[in-house]
């Protein structure tokens, strides 16, 4: 028997990928936000309502990862964005081949913000470099306080959370305080958002993030 | 299931190095961070279902998880992170920073003698 060293990454096709998506949008100057949460939790709401406010300020395009179906791309468009779909066929995470296929679906030239929405999981698309500027995690109420204990890995990688669908807080036994103080144990330095895509309510505070990051990367 | 997707990576790794080495890879080992959600019955069920037709079939996967390590920012200690019980094992403080996640490494390759 003979033993050879490797020490290679395993994911190293994946990274290459990765690094050319994030030499693109650096070229560019568009910050890509990667939106990670589970199936449920408002992914594509929370996106058509950020499009809607932001409308005017930030022009905004959007790479929707499912399983099946084109019906998050729809409504992305619907919300006035152009919106490219992508189809995983069974695959639980979007890969980095496949964002740098969309970048050439969307009108790049004239955008200030991509989002990524990823297949609705909370485990392996965390796993997985897009080359994207920053991981978001979104968590919402329905889905129960325990999240960020039970699924550390996104929360731990994430630049923000948005804890979703607050209108349900009085519905539900949700602890924010609890979450808080999970969410910053694993993650000291993310920035948590309170909102209702669906009200409308802690949108401006999001958004506001949103335009500072667009203009950070733009330099100004 | 991104097992699925790391098992296929791996057979790949694991393949283009065995034509390197003109041998068959008897076993490998790999090592993964918590965080990147491996889990080792998934992988290794992956693993086999997709090496049947390469040179990694029967290849024995050893898989090594490191856990999520913390320091501790007053007097620099390294310990194993429990969300539950944050606290520095030797001064009790909660003033620590988590550590990056190992990342999902082929470690190394034994080939069969020739």
């Amino acid at each position: 028997m003979r033993k050879i060293k490797v020490r290679r990454k395993i994911l190293i096709a994946n990274e290459e990928y990765a690094a050319k998506n994030r030499a693109f949008l650096k070229d560019r100057k568009i910050p890509c936000l990667n939106v990670i949460s589970s199936p449920g939790s408002g992914k594509t709401t929370l996106l058509a309502k950020t499009i809607e406010t932001l409308r005017g300020k930030l022009s905004i395009g959007v790479i929707e990862g499912d399983i099946q179906t084109d019906i998050d791309a729809k409504r992305i468009r619907k919300a006035g964005a152009p919106a490219h779909q992508i189809n995983t066929d069974g695959a639980c995470h979007l890969s980095a081949a496949q964002i740098s296929y969309a970048f050439h679906k969307l009108p790049v030239d004239r955008l200030d913000l991509i989002f990524v929405e990823n297949v609705g999981n909370l485990v392996c698309p965390s796993t997985f470099d897009l080359g994207e500027t920053d991981k978001i995690a979104v968590l919402s109420v329905p889905e129960g306080d325990d999240k960020p204990a039970k699924y550390p890995m996104i929360f731990a990688r994430a630049a923000a959370v948005l804890i979703n669908k607050i209108d349900l807080l009085t519905a539900t036994d949700f602890n924010i305080k609890k979450v808080k103080a999970d969410i910053s144990k694993l993650n000291k330095k993310t920035k948590i958002f309170l909102v209702s895509a669906k009200t409308g309510e802690g949108m401006e505070q999001w958004n506001k993030w949103l335009i500072e990051l667009s203009n950070k990367a733009k330099g100004a | 299931m991104h097992e699925a997707s790391i098992a296929q990576a791996l057979i790949e790794t694991i393949s283009a190095e065995a034509k390197k080495q003109k041998g068959k890879p008897v076993a490998a080992k790999i090592s993964c961070g918590a965080f990147s959600g491996v889990n080792d019955e998934a992988l290794r069920f992956a693993f086999e279902a997709i090496s049947e037709r390469t040179v990694c079939k029967n290849t024995k996967l050893v898989i090594e998880q490191k856990p999520i390590q913390a320091r501790c920012k007053k007097n620099g200690h390294i310990y194993v992170f429990d969300l539950h019980k944050p606290r520095c094992p030797k001064c009790r403080c909660e003033d620590f920073e988590l550590l990056p996640d190992a990342p999902l490494l082929l470690e190394e390759i034994t080939f069969e003698d020739k």
